[in-house]
């Protein structure tokens, strides 16, 4: 009896995202990170129409859509620029990764996925070959953290069913 | 199987976006993250956010109807609290977006955008201007039956739903690849909000009840 999923569609921009959208805490918060990167389709080519949200796994002290509140909210949510960028500024999780949804026209079913900020044993991880357990591991370049998704073909992204 | 697969080549954007791979299913883990979901405030949320007639100076043109509903757990619990928003093209099948080209009128007073908290028994409400339909470029002469979207989170990140509600009837139907990617007949049908009269006010706006069913969580299997 489940509702079945459609896709977000191309034109989401005036209705899902938000100003606040991309920071999870507020501007100047301790041991605060960016995690970056670009969304790619088969053909190698930016997708500037994708929805992205993160989740922290747990829901903090500041609130979802008005931020109002001190601290941390454990819900992000960016849109992707026309060159395929987002950005989230956030608090480092409790555990080694972040949840990701990408949306996008294009995409019928949001596809989930994990940003993982160290590498180490870890029973996903440890359950893929090296290429693709690559696709999963953020690049580290002191509080910048860079993320790519690549939706299909070459590199693609190790994509998670539940 | 009630979701589309993200391989529908009728929907020619699937082609080069969908996933070549299998997803990789994730054995049961209590811990995982996604079992748990943001939870929203009741001040997040204004009491006009419902009503898409009512955010400009004067009154959006088209046929003024309310859609409400439930939002429900595979078992028919309803899930409370949770953010239900909405968009949707105005009466003229034209998005308040800067990327619709569509040569149909914009209206000033409609953005067509919406968000409520599921009260206690999961339901929801919103007041709008039935949508209308537009054209696509997918395929010669493509046209979207008249939608709204709706985009819905639940109890856990991966209940997470984003949707079209259709209305009863629509011609266009067989013809819209999107709508057709779910290959099951009565799972379409659940794409399709129902005319009530019950819903329905008298000399001012007809009623649609759409409910949206969330998928199980994984700690439920
Ligand atoms: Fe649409």
């Amino acid at each position: 009896m489940i509702t079945p999923s459609q896709t977000v569609g191309p034109f989401f921009g005036h209705a899902l995202p938000y100003e606040t959208g991309p920071d999870l805490v507020p501007e100047g918060y301790p041991g605060a990170i960016t995690v970056t990167g670009r969304v790619f389709d088969g053909a190698g080519e930016p997708v500037p129409d994708a929805l992205l949200e993160l989740w922290l796994g747990e829901t903090g002290t500041r609130g979802v859509l008005r931020r109002d509140g001190e601290g941390v909210s454990g819900f992000g949510r960016c849109a992707t620029a026309p060159d395929g960028t987002y950005r989230f500024r956030t608090a480092r999780p409790a555990g080694p990764y972040l949840a990701l949804l990408v949306f996008a026209r294009g995409l019928l079913c949001a596809v989930a996925t994990r940003i993982y900020l160290q590498d180490g044993p870890d029973p996903l991880l440890d359950a893929l070959d090296p290429e693709r357990r690559a696709t999963l591991l953020a690049r580290a370049d002191g509080d910048v953290h860079r993320f790519d998704v690549r939706l299909q073909g070459e590199g693609e992204t190790v994509f998670l069913e539940f | 199987m009630t979701h589309p697969p993200n391989r529908s080549p009728g929907y020619r954007s699937t082609i080069l976006r969908a996933p070549s791979r299998p997803a990789v299913a994730l054995k049961a883990d209590p811990d995982a993250i996604e079992l748990t979901s943001p939870v929203f405030g009741h001040g997040e949320v204004g009491a006009l956010d419902a009503d898409l007639t009512r955010q400009h100076e004067g009154e959006p043109i088209g046929e003024r109807i309310i859609v409400t509903g439930r939002v429900l757990d595979s078992s028919g619990r309803p899930i409370r609290n949770t953010l239900v928003e909405v968009w949707q093209a105005n009466a003229a099948g034209r998005y308040a977006h800067a990327g619709d080209r569509h040569p149909a009128p914009p209206d000033p007073n409609f953005t067509g955008a919406g968000r409520c908290l599921t009260d206690h028994e999961g339901r929801y409400r919103f007041v709008t201007i039935k949508p209308g339909a537009y054209p696509w470029r997918n395929h010669p002469n493509a046209w979207r039956p008249a939608h709204i979207h709706f985009s819905v989170f639940g109890t856990a990140f991966t209940q997470r739903l984003v949707t079209q509600m259709y209305f009863p009837g629509d011609p266009l139907f067989p013809f819209d690849p999107i709508m057709q990617s779910v290959p099951d007949a009565a799972a379409r049908e659940r794409l399709v909000s129902a005319f009530d009269l019950d819903v329905t006010e008298p000399e001012w706006a007809l009623g649609y009840r759409f409910d949206v069913v969330l998928g199980r969580t994984p700690m439920e299997d």
